[in-house]
């Protein structure tokens, strides 16, 4: 594990960790520990009843384990809390402040890496007349029923967030914009197939509209910017109809399949091997990446 | 409304500038990021100036400029000063350790990576304030094709485009000279090959490009477009370690592969795209 020294600026520390994403850069241990003593710190000097509370309302263990030390325990307690601060308590995703966080951190891998990521924003249709229709309690279930389907639908890496009232937000890192129409192609038909149970008599057919947007390859953009182009396209898709998706298509470089077979003859060629032994090729994938990078790399 | 990538349909397309003066203005750019473009800026400028010419860089980069961090330098004053009128372009001209000077972005330039009017106007005074000044303005531009970079890119009067031998960046650099062509009639672009592998595999690849290129790019039969080989850089373990040191390695090991390559681009430019020296 790398340790980035005391004396870079916090500039420079952003800027080694976007270089080396890789790297679990640390502050060296002994700062922390002239900044922090905790060692006249007792449990029984705490007070701790509102984080046992909070933790225990969101059914989490807040017992001390007979074997489990002081510093352990806290550390348990504080790990819960931190985990409470991040979740919406309706639905159980991310809340809007995680969100903007994971947000934050997509946009510094884009500028640097060009990694596609694709931002989805989900609202449901004609939410209020559930909510006038049914009751607050119904409008509850339709949310968290949805949260569910949508969490259900993505990738573990993904995160879902419950961004307002009845809307919610998707990143999905990794992303190719091939990809993106189809993955909220998907959600949105996962929902309206739900059957929403909000009575003993009655379920809800419930639709979704869904706006996205990549953020701008090698592009330092702004939360506020890439949410406000998703937003947009999520007015789009409203105001055409609802139960739809309209998604922002990055600006694509357009490369056919023959100009990549074309650009590539100097691999077969050999820029490893010899211009005689078309066996030592890289071989390559549908779009012209080489399927084993270090056959090249030399 | 966007993140620089798209304009709103209502903004008139921007002007076709007239190019700036033969050979003074030359933007560094690429297909795709993290294949040297800032590394091949900083030492381009510190090797045409043990040359003896005058060089500014200028991080033209705007939404992720890292020139300070590679050239090991804290600006007070930057061009994000200069165009929100709190300094003169002067006062934002450092000296970086190569004997060139340079402008840097600063961190406050990513509300700039939108291609306002107001942003396109002050470009453009900044760079006619600054040909006057120096023989040659580097401009260290950002990747791809959006259109902050082909904005920059429109105003210089070479373009040198910083490609490594790998299909994904040559495809990306592919993509962008085809822009530059269909776009803005460009008639060259100089490929400069860094992380070279193999001696002569450049202007393979340069070859290999224009081949693509004159079959799948449309040009005028009497003005066809010619992709030119600059230069290779070669992978050189040199190169890594002035990277991790924050060290420019034209100053420390200006004679190891990478360095006596880049002395030969600026060479290569002295000869071919530079204006003589009277």
């Amino acid at each position: 594990m790398a340790q980035m020294p005391t004396y870079w600026s916090p500039r420079l520390r952003a800027h080694a960790r976007s270089m080396h994403p890789a790297h679990e850069f640390q502050v060296p241990d002994s700062t922390v520990a002239q900044s922090l003593d905790f060692s006249s710190v007792s449990l029984q000097g705490l007070q701790l009843e509102d984080a046992r509370a909070l933790l225990k309302h969101d059914a989490q263990n807040i017992q001390q384990a007979a074997d489990e030390s002081g510093t352990a325990y806290l550390q348990r307690l504080i790990n819960g809390l931190c985990d409470l601060s991040l979740k919406d308590p309706l639905t159980g995703l991310s809340n809007r402040r995680h969100f903007h966080a994971v947000l934050e951190r997509s946009i510094d891998g884009v500028a640097r890496s060009g990694e596609s990521v694709l931002l989805l924003l989900v609202d449901i249709d004609h939410f209020k007349s559930i909510n006038d229709n049914h009751g607050h309690l119904a409008g509850d279930q339709v949310l968290r029923e949805i949260a569910g389907c949508l969490a259900h639908c993505l990738r573990p890496m993904d995160t879902v967030a419950r961004y307002g009232g009845e809307e919610f937000a998707i990143i999905l890192p990794s992303c190719r914009p091939f990809f993106g129409r189809t993955v909220a192609e998907r959600i949105r038909q996962a929902v309206a197939a739900l059957s929403i149970r909000v009575s003993p008599l009655v379920t809800l057919q419930v639709t979704i509209s869904i706006g996205g947007a990549y953020a701008p390859e090698w592009v330092r953009s702004t939360t506020d910017l890439w949410i406000e182009r998703a937003d947009q396209k999520l007015y789009r898709a409203k105001s055409a109809g609802r139960n739809q998706i309209c998604l922002d298509q990055p600006q694509e470089l357009s490369v056919s399949a023959e100009e990549k077979g074309l650009l590539f003859g100097h691999l077969a060629l050999g820029e490893t091997g010899a211009p005689d032994s078309p066996s030592r090729a890289t071989p390559l994938d549908a779009e012209g990446h080489p399927l084993r990078e270090s056959t090249y790399e030399a | 409304m966007n993140d620089g990538l798209i304009l709103p349909a209502e903004t008139p397309p921007a002007p076709v500038l007239p190019l700036k003066p033969a050979g003074k203005v030359l933007a560094v750019t690429s297909g795709k990021g993290g294949v040297g473009k800032t590394f091949v800026s900083a030492n381009l400028a510190a090797a045409l100036a043990r040359r003896g010419h005058r060089v500014l860089v200028l991080d033209a980069d705007l939404g992720l400029a890292n020139l300070d961090v590679v050239l090991n330098l804290q600006p007070k004053l930057t061009l994000h000063d200069v165009f929100t009128g709190k300094a003169r372009i002067e006062e934002a001209i450092l000296q970086a350790p190569g004997g060139f000077s340079v402008l840097l972005a600063g961190s406050g330039m990513v509300e700039y990576s939108r291609l306002t009017a107001e942003v396109r106007d002050e470009f453009v005074r900044i760079i006619d304030s600054l040909v006057p000044r120096f023989d040659v303005v580097l401009m260290d531009t950002g990747a791809g094709i959006s259109d902050v970079v082909l904005f920059a890119v429109s105003l210089a009067s070479e373009v040198l485009m910083v490609a490594t031998p790998e299909p994904t960046s040559l495809t990306d650099a592919y993509a962008t000279i085809k822009v530059l062509v269909g776009q803005q009639q460009r008639q060259t672009v100089q490929l400069i090959v860094n992380q070279s592998t193999r001696p002569g595999s450049g202007q393979a690849i340069t070859n290999q490009l224009q081949q693509v290129l004159d079959r799948f790019v449309g040009t005028d039969a009497d003005r066809p477009f010619r992709l030119l080989h600059l230069g290779d850089i070669p992978s050189d373990p040199e190169v890594r370690q002035a990277i991790m040191r924050r060290q420019l390695m034209m100053q420390y090991t200006p004679d190891c592969p990478a360095g006596q390559a880049m002395t030969k681009l600026a060479r290569t430019l002295e000869k071919t795209v530079l204006p003589a020296r009277t």
